[in-house]
């Protein structure tokens, strides 16, 4: 919960985070290193110095700190898990549904986790969608569509096999797909640099929400212009936050465009936790004011209302969160596990 | 080795570092060697040149590291003495790969084969030369226009009358930066300075609207520039690479055009 200094309070919720194991003992090969590594250089690049964690801590944190990073120290009120199993680098997968839920299990109030499914997978993956609905009761799951895998070099979301995927979703209430269009993460060629299937995919599929991560960082112009076509596309702040510490005017025109051709309703926030905390992230972006020229040259304001629906009141609509009854949950439960 | 032949070999060096200084990270459109992507540069007796570099992560898109480490070894190929070009890549998920493809001459297709379809490379190679252009037509434009330039009478120059025109030293720099890319778009205008990216007319009345749609695709680069640049810092130490502090300079330039009209 934050706090305004006029005592209001803004509820907040955590679009995108991780609880990952990087350690030693876990990797399988040197790309798991470079993976842990390359997601360290992120956190050391883009964060302020005083938040900047010893690698120990970073490989693998645990759930303890994961919990009073983000609710304690930070101001999440709730915080959703993005998967991400590379299975082929990590001995138990990176940071798995299966991982996750064991931490929603101590803190069932705080965590709502996310599947995750690659089409590739054909019909054994359509079941392992059913059992991860059943199992988990899961409302979304994380795409990577420009994953390399054997002679695949990344799959779009237009690919007829997805579309199978996509009814199942729909029958299963699995209503939010999170696809990653950011910066690269792993070897790609086909689609990291296009957002184009997110459009045909929203167009087929108007009961699904698509929310893209990282706001396709690398091709920013083209995603603006195809979320102002589609009513159910949003842009999700995970990596592009961040810059406002070290470039400031960077992320005021990033924002700004944002607001302009998606909108306030459309914008989620994430911190990306571990790569960085909610404490910073937030305290940031509530002092921002975007800069004079640039709302003049937009025509938009990053107003108190806008950062609400961007830090909750949107993910909540999203995920059917009633946000009066989720704090008084919260309330009774006052931060502790209830193991 | 004798003085000459050392002399010689510090002379080729300087040449070959030249050449490289013209190959573009196709997504940030600027060159290997202002990234500090090139390491080393190695000159033999024989006319062997070895060319070293290393990207800002281990993941760094395999399509683009194919590109530059063959644009390299193409641009160095060029020079009358080079009997021999190796490139080689460091610390990259696909480096085995994509060194090899290169000696080979193969292309990124024979080199990853199966999905890499045929066209594919040359298609982001396409996607990445119009944003260039557009993002160095807005620079140019909206210098010119600050510097009182009127918008129809820039829009009704030709590709010679531009050309001429004079401007200081760093209206010149974005003048000759834009005229490298004007070619890149093919209109039925071809004498015209400026056409959109589809080789249509501008609009004078609309320049402005224009300018700003541009700007997009000038500040989504620059934001990739400053990540892959600090990425790299990060990775090899802040010392290894040029670190330019990189400003969001066409846009606040053309905050001052918008007050000025």
């Amino acid at each position: 919960m934050y706090r305004t200094t006029d005592g209001e309070e803004i509820f907040i919720i955590d679009g995108h985070v991780h609880l990952w194991d990087g350690s030693k003992a876990n990797l399988k090969n040197v790309h798991g290193q470079q993976f842990i590594d390359c997601f360290y250089a992120y956190h050391s690049n883009l964060s302020p110095k005083e938040y900047l964690w010893p690698k120990e801590k970073f490989d693998k944190y645990g759930e303890e700190a994961m919990y009073e990073d983000l609710f304690v120290k930070g101001y999440d009120d709730m915080a959703i898990c993005q998967p991400t199993y590379l299975t082929d680098f990590y001995k138990n997968g990176f940071n798995t549904t299966e991982s996750n839920y064991v931490l929603k299990g101590k803190y069932p109030n705080r965590f709502i986790v996310n599947g995750a499914f690659d089409p590739r997978d054909g019909e054994a993956g359509l079941d392992r969608l059913d059992e991860l609905s059943e199992k988990y009761k899961i409302q979304g799951v994380k795409l990577y569509t420009a994953e390399w895998r054997g002679d695949s070099k990344g799959y779009k979301l237009s690919d007829p096999g997805v579309q199978r995927y996509f009814e199942r979703c729909e029958k299963l209430g699995i209503k939010n797909i999170h696809v990653h269009k950011g910066p690269t993460i792993l070897p790609l060629n086909r689609d990291a640099f296009d957002v184009a299937d997110v459009d045909d995919a929203a167009t087929s599929f108007q009961n699904l929400n698509f929310i893209v991560e990282h706001c396709g960082l690398p091709r920013l112009d083209d995603f603006c212009w195809i979320a102002t076509q589609e009513t159910n596309v949003y842009g999700g702040l995970a990596v592009v936050l961040p810059f406002i510490h070290t470039r400031p005017e960077y992320f005021a025109h990033v924002i700004s465009e944002l607001l302009f051709w998606i909108g306030e309703d459309k914008i989620l926030y994430g911190s990306d936790y571990g790569i960085w905390s909610p404490k910073w992230l937030i305290e940031k972006f509530m002092a921002f004011e975007l800069p004079e020229s640039v709302s003049k040259e937009t025509g938009v304001q990053l107003s108190l209302t806008a950062k609400k629906k961007i830090l909750g009141l949107n993910a909540a609509r999203l995920y059917g969160i009633d946000i009066d009854a989720q704090k008084k949950l919260l309330a009774d439960t006052r931060q502790t596990a209830t193991v | 080795m004798t003085i000459m032949a050392a002399v010689a070999t510090v002379e080729r060096t300087a040449e070959v570092w030249a050449r490289l200084e013209s190959v573009i990270d196709p997504e940030l459109d600027e060159s290997v060697t202002e990234l500090g992507f090139v390491t080393r540069v190695g000159v033999d007796d024989g006319g062997h040149v070895q060319v070293d570099f290393r990207l800002p992560t281990y993941w760094c898109a395999a399509n683009f590291a194919f590109l530059m480490a063959d644009d390299m070894r193409i641009a160095v190929a060029a020079l009358p003495w080079v009997k021999k070009v190796t490139v080689g890549l460091g610390e990259h998920m696909y480096a085995d790969e994509i060194n090899r493809g290169v000696a080979a001459g193969l292309s990124f297709q024979a080199t990853f084969g199966s999905e890499a379809s045929s066209g594919e490379l040359e298609e982001v190679r396409r996607t990445f030369m119009v944003k260039a252009f557009q993002r160095r037509q807005e620079a140019l434009l909206a210098y010119l226009l600050d510097r009182g330039h009127e918008a129809a009478a820039l829009l009704g120059l030709t590709v010679a009358a531009l050309s001429t025109l004079s401007c200081d030293t760093a209206g010149q720099r974005l003048l000759a930066r834009y005229l490298e890319r004007r070619s890149v778009v093919d209109s039925k205008h071809n004498e015209l300075a400026f056409v959109d990216e589809n080789g249509a007319l501008l609009d004078a009345g609309q320049i402005h609207a224009y300018l700003r749609a541009l700007r997009r695709v000038g500040v989504n680069a620059e934001f990739n520039s400053a990540l892959c640049r600090g990425l790299l810092a990060t990775r090899y130490g802040g010392g290894c690479a040029p670190q330019v502090e990189v400003k969001p300079v066409h846009f606040v330039r053309s905050i001052g055009v918008a007050r000025s009209t």
